[in-house]
């Protein structure tokens, strides 16, 4: 066999990318890993996950302190924020985990190499000029935000999630194209923090990836916080100005004219691959532009695997890193398994959303016949002393087996919980399971185990 | 240290057994090969033994269904005597099973095989939707909870029907047994998993039946047995298969692996429902060793006494559904096997021979064969060289 500087060789260092490179030399193989930004972790770490949930929290806070801290006795008068000081500790939090990847692949032996990875042939990459031969390589660059043709990103006035997520200001009128996860959970922020905001989305649901009993609660709720939502409206033009943008939208069928001081397009995002010459190494995009892989992660060059938000399927920093694991455990000869239905989805709102596998609607069309049952916060004693009862639980299994084939989840602190449907799913568990199992008392967590039971009952 | 005791690999179409008599119970004191246990299959059944001397714990129970794989107990190797009272408590009080019985001696199978490995990368790490789905109908995930499910709608049928009026149109359900789900599971896998397609031949039995016709009586008196038609078959195919190595390989991964011996199964109908048992080295043996094979087999898997190790491994299947007056059939491979062979029932027809229309001893035969493996032309080549030795059996002997 040849020789190469590496055994495996990633590209990207998202929490995909560097996941899969600690893997691997934990692994004993000689690991490398290629990073274009100054900083490791990706989008998720830099502009992504964390600093958006950093920034929820705060303007969380803030609200409880303003709105809701008088519901418990306490009187705060004068609350104010400093969203500079807000953004500063978003950047403390950012640069404490960029900085420990970092520590952990000193520690690791992970060899860094900083530039845009190109393919010169299936096995070499150049990167910056400095050519780099590896046995295996793993394509893990990620995605970036699509902009609007009329309207290109100036990271000021139209922003991305990156430009969102390091205004200056809080703008006093925040128009957000798209209600995915993204736009959902920034509008919160800047809604909290006093802009008004409108969500303007073509289809006719918000986070249309979620249950649908879930999207018109949460659509509702936040509705009910002050946000405008626009759905089935089409964005046809806008026009930047000096110190605002003004959109052109045809609503309910009528044209009108939305004008905001900032324009956060989040209308979805493209698989990151057009620096990387995969012709060179062989490889052709789907007509989606995601790069092609069998149920082993692997390209058409069988050394080459790809994992994370440039192949298929939903773009999720956790699906990533259980990909990039998964695709190293491959190359080491590992057995392995990853189980698509077990990984969950969440919405950072207030009150926060998470599912685990099918929707009612994807098991109706499954030909399945579903048992369903739903419990209510407002019915949970934890929830009521938390002062958190807005939202649900609904459990959704298969009839004839009795498992459980989704879990979708809205109220407060659904992230963590969800982590019970998650196993659940990936378990196998059956209904029973869940409903017979003791859950602490009082606990939100008890809504799921009700909700269990309701399903077991009808 | 602790010794898992787990279920081992029983033979290519079981999945799960059930738990026999538990023969030493728990926290008793075993030698090691000691009979600890029996499983039961619709197939086999088999005596697990003690791998080392110890004290024996068990997490199963009798009748409960286990996977092949399944930890059902431990030996501690640390402790080296039972705690005797709990054992005659235990015994007192055990619902009336059999004494530990000793194992008929054709279960002697090798020891606790290491469990087949975990579905992985050759079927794909990424459990899809589609995976997820499929698996909601493997039945043993379906009641793991006897106590606190309800029964499922499946067994709520079960319950006896009221009594109908005469004339009434009524169904009579029972459930379908392991085998009988065993069978239906891998014909569809087979079905959904292999290109399989079937060609057909037909050959004139003229000279087989002219030789066993005058060598039945000796053939009979020296070696105790019928010669039938079997032998020819067996001995065919293991002609065309020299010829054609294809038909005895099968896909591993990226591989194709050739067999370079020649194991055939046999198909055979039992009340329990079909099982193939194996023939071994038929390049090797005789005509003679072929039929006590058989009938040996037959015999066995009747009274319900083959072992995995009789169904284990075969490279090729041949199928007489001639027995039962069948003309024409499309048989189904029995995977990784890339291909069967099917012989039907030999009638007498008008043919045509030197442009004279004769009564000839007429057979079709089926070889329906995994076309991922096998090219058209080799299973057509194969098909006409086994029609060529049974049409002239002297070939056998000439090796043409």
């Amino acid at each position: 066999m040849a020789n190469y500087d590496f055994q495996v060789l990633v590209l990207g260092s998202g929490p995909g990318g560097y996941v899969a490179a600690l893997r691997a030399a934990e692994l004993g193989m000689k690991t490398a890993c290629v990073e274009k930004m100054e900083t490791l972790g990706g989008t998720c770490l830099n502009v992504g996950c964390i600093p958006s949930k950093a920034l929820l929290q705060s303007s969380e806070s803030y609200e409880f302190i303003v709105e809701r801290a008088g519901e418990q006795g306490i009187a705060v008068k004068g609350a104010t924020f400093d969203l500079d000081a807000m953004m500063k500790r978003k950047a403390t939090i950012v640069k404490g985990l960029v900085d420990g990847i970092a520590m952990l692949f000193k520690g690791k032996k992970i060899e860094r190499l900083q530039g845009t990875a190109k393919f010169i042939d299936p096995h070499t990459v150049d990167i910056n000029g400095k050519k780099v031969t590896a046995e295996n390589i793993i394509i893990a660059t990620g995605s970036e935000s699509i902009s609007l043709p009329f309207l290109p990103f100036d990271e000021k006035r139209v922003v991305s999630s990156t430009g969102a997520l390091s205004l200056k200001t809080v703008p006093k009128k925040l128009l957000v194209i798209g209600a995915g996860a993204i736009g959902v959970e920034l509008a919160s922020v800047y809604r909290r923090l006093g802009s008004k905001v409108s969500i303007i989305e073509m289809l006719d649901t918000i986070t249309p990836a979620m249950d649908a009993a879930i999207c018109k609660q949460l659509q509702t709720l936040l509705k009910k916080q002050g946000i405008e939502f626009y759905l089935g409206a089409k964005v046809k033009s806008g026009i930047i100005n000096d110190a605002s943008v003004t959109l052109s939208v045809e609503y309910e069928n009528k044209p009108m004219t939305m004008e905001g001081d900032v324009v956060l397009v989040a209308v979805g995002r493209r698989p990151y691959t057009k620096a990387l010459d995969l012709d060179k190494a062989g490889m052709t995009l789907s007509p989606k532009g995601f790069v092609p892989v069998d149920a082993n992660f692997r390209t058409t060059q069988p050394h080459i695997y790809a994992i994370g938000d440039v192949i298929e399927g939903p773009m999720l920093a956790h699906k990533a890193s259980s990909e990039g694991i998964a695709a190293v455990e491959l190359i080491a000869g590992h057995e392995t398994h990853l189980n698509y239905m077990a990984i969950p989805n969440v919405i950072y709102t207030h009150p926060e959303v998470a599912a685990v596998g099918l929707t009612e609607a994807e098991a109706r069309a499954a030909g399945l016949d579903i048992i369903i049952g739903t419990s209510f916060f407002r019915g949970n004693g934890r929830a009521r002393c938390s002062g958190e009862t807005d939202g649900f639980v609904k459990v959704i299994g298969e009839k004839k087996s009795n498992r459980l084939i989704g879990m979708h989840m809205i109220g407060a602190h659904a992230s963590e919980m969800i982590a019970e449907g998650m196993l659940a799913m990936d378990k196998k568990a059956t209904i029973a399971d869940i409903a017979y199992a003791c859950h602490a008392h009082p606990s939100l967590s008890e809504t799921i185990m009700e909700a269990a039971q309701a399903a077991k009952g009808s | 240290m602790k010794i898992d005791i787990k279920v081992p690999a029983m033979g290519e179409s079981i999945s799960e057994a059930t738990i026999g008599t538990i023969l030493k119970e728990a926290g008793s004191f075993v030698q090691a090969d000691e009979e600890i246990i029996e499983l039961e299959t619709d197939k086999v059944n088999q005596v697990l033994y003690a791998p080392q001397a110890g004290v024996v714990t068990w997490t199963t129970s009798h009748g409960a269904v286990v996977k092949i794989g399944d930890v059902i107990g431990s030996i501690d190797t640390d402790k080296q005597t039972g705690k005797a009272p709990l054992k005659e408590k235990k015994e007192a009080k055990a619902p009336p099973q059999q004494p530990a019985k000793a194992a008929s001696p054709q279960m002697e199978m090798p020891l606790l095989q290491p469990p087949p490995a975990p579905p992985t990368s050759k079927a794909g790490v990424r459990g899809s939707k589609e995976l997820f789905l499929s698996e909601l109908t493997i039945p043993e995930l379906q009641q793991k909870d006897p106590i606190r499910q309800e029964a499922p709608a499946t067994q709520k049928t079960q319950q006896p029907a009221p009594q109908a009026p005469a004339g009434a149109r009524t169904e009579t359900r029972k459930k379908m047994s392991k085998i009988r789900k065993v069978i239906a599971t891998r014909l569809v896998d087979v079905m959904q998993q292999t290109a399989m397609l079937t060609s057909f031949n037909e050959v004139d039995m003229t000279q087989v039946n002219a030789l066993r016709e005058s060598y039945k009586e000796a053939f009979a008196k020296k070696f105790g047995v019928r010669l039938g038609y079997m032998p020819f078959f067996v001995k065919a195919a293991v002609s065309a298969m020299k010829e054609f190595p294809e038909i005895n390989a099968y896909i591993d991964g990226d591989d194709l692996a050739y067999r370079n011996y020649f194991d055939i199964g046999i198909a055979v109908g039992t009340d329990r429902g079909l099982v193939v048992p194996v023939v071994r080295n038929c390049d090797a043996i005789t005509f003679a060793d072929i039929e006590k094979n058989i009938e040996s087999l037959a015999h066995k898997a009747r009274e319900g006494g083959l072992t995995p190790a009789d169904l284990q491994g075969g490279g090729f299947t041949i199928t007489n559904g001639g027995t039962y007056g069948s003309l024409l059939s499309t048989p189904i491979i029995n995977p990784p096997q890339c291909a069967i062979l099917g012989m039907h029932k030999i009638e007498k027809r008008p043919v045509v021979v030197n442009d004279q229309i004769v009564i000839r001893s007429m057979m079709y035969l089926a070889l329906s064969y995994d076309h991922r493996i096998v090219d058209g032309k080799e299973a057509v080549s194969f098909l006409v060289h086994i029609k060529n030795v049974l049409e002239d059996p002297s070939r056998l002997v000439l090796g043409i």
